[in-house]
């Protein structure tokens, strides 16, 4: 369950302390962005000891490694792997290549560290307009891959449009990634919304993107993750509506019926796909079902 | 006729100053406040020595009373609560006798009981007539309530007013009546208005403040006093004001009218009672500039004096703590009989005080200390606090960013709480946690001379504090 | 390691520690602290074993802690050895 991917600066002990009481699915700790060049090595190094000593419960744990054309992501995967980190996150990736790049490398570590090969898994941040025109290739282009994740900020520069609040500029990439992904049958998690004093804002652009058919968002701000844990968990309505689903088919099966309806509308394999997919996500929000 | 005296030189004189005398002052001018250190200038160029000081809190803006003391002109200190130079000074051991500690409640309580005798209170009055009718709802210097120095005008032998806005006989809004008062004296300025009050008290942005304010407000809506007619207090810290502004959206959402928000008193107590959250504030002390726009303005909004707010039986018939459902508190230390420091820090100084802490947590059904679990290194739940402040028989909650804890004691709330979704701990467990993320620290050494005596509610010394190692 | 250079590593900033390291002889170390009384010889036995562990047996050692956790003041001392040593790489 990826409701909500908090971004953590990697170099901020303060910060990073803070990590096991946020309520966000994930944690991604940043190398990159948040860590200035003369820092990468002191990052690093803290980062690795944090994973290793600070007790994160079932928080899924992201390291967002500095991009591959850089000299540092070696030397970041070097450090921080031995605290068996569950995703790694390369920003700025354009194709497939750059993933097969990345996975020989994973090999390598789990296979030196006795790492369980294929454990590791990627999170490709799409945040080039060539990313995203290769969104499905690099979806595909490891079993690691298990999410694709927009970056905005970055997109819009390379689109050359401005960023906006309602954020139009990122509709095709937004579509391209939701479809690209659930063609491969991954999740796909959106890009953050950027102010944090507008919690209405939040909201809708929280909601919009979960009409779209995004698994989650990302988040820079703690004060934005109980809105984006809502919006991104089972609504009352929608467990209700799960549930009635199941027992019309139990109902179905009972009495031998080849098709059943519920308000009058036919309940077919991707509706019950669809309710199965909200009562496993609230199973797993501990709803009382 | 008038009571105008030209200078507070003068006024002191003719109250009949004399060596060993007690001064009281009260702290709504807080950090911003002139009055204390001109007054004590005045007695310093009279002459006399060994005053004590009575004053309900001292802030850094009071610095010059550490020179007052090492000459001599000032060797014992009373009070609710001291921060800044001073307090350093005093854990140093600069004051020979302890400083004695009270609480809110207490020190009106030992005031009218004869217990504490005042020879002269000096009352800052941000307004004030020529024959004494005090206010201070108005004039440049407003501060709201006067709430502290009521028992002080009462109760002292002589009173003088100090203010720098003399307004038209009578004034008729006054908190402080004429009969009290024996002398008035016109200043330029009695103190700083951006140390006074605050422009606006803000919300956290910290997120581990602004969750523990969302368990605080879980565990009051699970709680069984949660429901028409509750009453409510919470201090100005960041996590009590996110706390009372969660609390206002869930009382709306649910309908909840409370009967009155107490203590000192924000723009978000102003903004829950305007929302209909509450029928009425009382208020010993504003906080904020909202807070003092609603008093003067808003008749539901009632200054009550200190006595009236937090005082023990039998020194009053009943006060307001005595039927508080819900107070948010602070600690800087605890214990796992829940017992609370807010007297001294990590490091032994003094930078604190009981303030109304005790008080209300004596009183309330519901008394919450909001507290993170370490503070950098420092974990909050010691093996023994280094002063005991309030009681731990009085604390029935804490809330960490790691978990809730209910006070064994209170059987009732466990019962109570245990069926929502709040992560329920015990506070060895909490201890436990904090100790495995930042080890356990050594006792704090302290050097053999005590520097200040807690004085409980009651009258009973509860714990006494060390010049520092 | 040879310590042979001077170099720093953490900020002021609260929970950290800002490590100094120079040369030296012999291992010195120089505490602040605001929880020295509390946790100053747990401060200085981590510092001890972090030297120890990475081989230095020389080192003028500077501590200006914020309150950091064990972890942090390790974190902080390997990146600030590794700095002043001569397989210092800034990258």
């Amino acid at each position: 369950m990826r409701r909500s991917m908090m971004f953590l600066p990697g170099n901020s002990p303060r910060m990073l302390m803070n990590g096991p009481v946020l309520p966000a699915d994930s944690l991604i700790f940043d190398l990159e962005d948040a860590v200035a060049p003369d820092q990468k090595d002191a990052a690093r190094v803290m980062l690795a000891h944090a994973l290793t000593s600070l007790d994160f419960g079932q928080k899924e744990i992201v390291v967002r490694i500095n991009d591959l054309a850089s000299p540092y992501w070696q030397a970041d995967l070097d450090k921080v792997m031995p605290a068996r980190p569950n995703l790694i996150m390369p920003p700025k990736v354009a194709r497939a290549e750059d993933i097969e790049k990345l996975a020989a490398y994973l090999d390598q570590k789990e296979a030196d560290l006795g790492i369980t090969a294929g454990k590791t898994g990627i999170l490709p941040l799409l945040e080039l307009a060539l990313g995203v025109e290769n969104a499905f290739a690099i979806a595909q282009a490891s079993p690691r891959v298990v999410a694709l994740f927009l970056g905005g900020e970055d997109l819009s520069a390379n689109l050359r449009s401005p960023r906006t609040k309602d954020g139009w500029e990122l509709f095709y990439a937004r579509t391209r990634l939701v479809n690209a992904a659930r063609a491969a049958e991954i999740d796909v998690i959106d890009t953050p919304f950027t102010d944090t004093d507008d919690l209405e804002g939040l909201r809708q652009d929280a909601e919009f993107a979960k009409s779209l058919g995004f698994s989650g968002k990302s988040v820079i701000s703690p004060r934005h993750l109980d809105i984006v844990n809502e919006v991104f968990s089972p609504s009352q309505a929608e467990i209700i509506w799960a549930q009635e689903v199941m027992a019309v088919i139990e109902e179905g099966k009972r009495l031998g019926k080849g098709a059943v309806s519920l308000h009058g509308k036919m309940v077919d394999k991707p509706i019950v796909m669809r309710a199965e997919q909200i009562l496993e996500n609230a199973k797993a929000m501990d709803y009382p079902l | 006729m008038d009571k105008l005296v030209n200078s507070l030189k003068e006024a002191l004189k003719a109250a009949g100053l004399k060596d060993g005398a007690t001064l009281s002052f009260h702290h709504h001018m807080r950090n911003g406040d002139y009055v204390l250190n001109m007054a004590l200038a005045a007695a310093a160029d009279l002459g006399v020595k060994d005053l004590t000081i009575n004053a309900s809190a001292i802030f850094p803006v009071h610095a010059p009373l550490i020179d007052l003391i090492k000459q001599g002109v000032v060797t014992g200190l009373e009070c609710n609560y001291m921060s800044g130079p001073v307090g350093e000074a005093i854990s140093q051991g600069l004051l020979d006798k302890p400083v004695i500690f009270r609480t809110h409640g207490g020190r009106p309580a030992d005031i009218a009981s004869g217990q504490s005798p005042i020879d002269i209170a000096v009352i800052a009055a941000p307004a004030a007539d020529k024959m004494g009718n005090i206010s201070g709802k108005f004039g440049p210097s407003q501060c709201g309530s006067l709430g502290y120095a009521f028992a002080d005008a009462e109760f002292a032998d002589k009173v003088i007013a100090v203010t720098d806005h003399l307004m038209p006989y009578p004034l008729v809004e006054y908190s402080i009546p004429e009969t009290q008062v024996d002398y008035v004296v016109q200043v330029e300025k009695i103190g700083d208005p951006k140390g006074i009050v605050s422009g606006t008290t803000k919300i956290t942005r910290d997120p581990i403040g602004l969750l523990m304010a969302q368990y605080a407000t879980q565990v009051i809506e699970a709680s069984p006093y949660y429901k028409d007619g509750m009453s409510f207090q919470t201090g100005a810290g960041g996590a009590s004001l996110a706390t009372a502004a969660f609390l206002k959206d869930r009382m709306l959402a649910r309908g909840i009218k409370g009967s009155y928000g107490m203590g000192g008193i924000t723009s978000y107590l102003v903004d829950m009672l305007e929302a209909g959250c509450f029928e009425s504030l009382v208020d010993v002390q504003c906080f904020d500039l909202g807070a003092v726009e609603s008093i003067r303005t808003n008749p539901k909004h009632r200054e009550v004096s200190a006595l009236h707010y937090a005082a023990p039986r039998p020194a009053v018939a009943s006060s307001l703590v005595d039927n508080l459902d819900f107070v948010i508190l602070g600690a800087t230390e605890m214990d796992k009989n829940f017992n609370v420091n807010v007297h001294t820090n990590s490091q032994g100084i003094i930078m604190g005080g009981s303030g109304g802490h005790s008080d209300t947590a004596a009183g309330a059904k519901l008394a919450m200390i909001i507290a993170p679990l370490t503070r950098a290194r420092m974990p909050l739940i010691l093996d023994q606090v280094t002063c005991l402040s309030t009681p731990g028989e009085t604390i029935d909650i804490l809330v960490t960013q790691y978990g809730i804890a209910i006070n064994p004691l209170r059987e009732d709330l466990i019962q109570a709480l245990s069926a929502s979704k709040l992560p329920l701990r015990s506070i060895e467990d909490l201890q436990k946690t904090a100790e495995d993320l930042v080890g356990k620290p050594k006792p704090l050494p302290h050097g053999d001379k005590v520097v200040g005596k807690v004085r409980y509610r009651s009258g009973e010394i509860i714990s006494e504090i060390y010049q520092l190692n | 390691m040879y310590i042979i250079r001077q170099a720093m590593a953490g900020t002021l900033e609260s929970s950290d520690v800002l490590v100094e390291i120079s040369p030296a002889d012999r291992i010195s170390i120089d505490l602040e602290s605001p929880v020295k009384a509390q946790f100053g010889d747990s401060i200085l036995a981590t510092t001890q074993e972090v030297l120890k562990a990475q081989g230095v047996e020389g080192a003028q050692v500077r501590l200006q802690d914020q309150g950091a956790l064990d972890c942090t003041l390790r974190a902080r001392l390997e990146a600030c050895i590794a700095r002043a040593s001569e397989e210092a790489d800034h990258a």
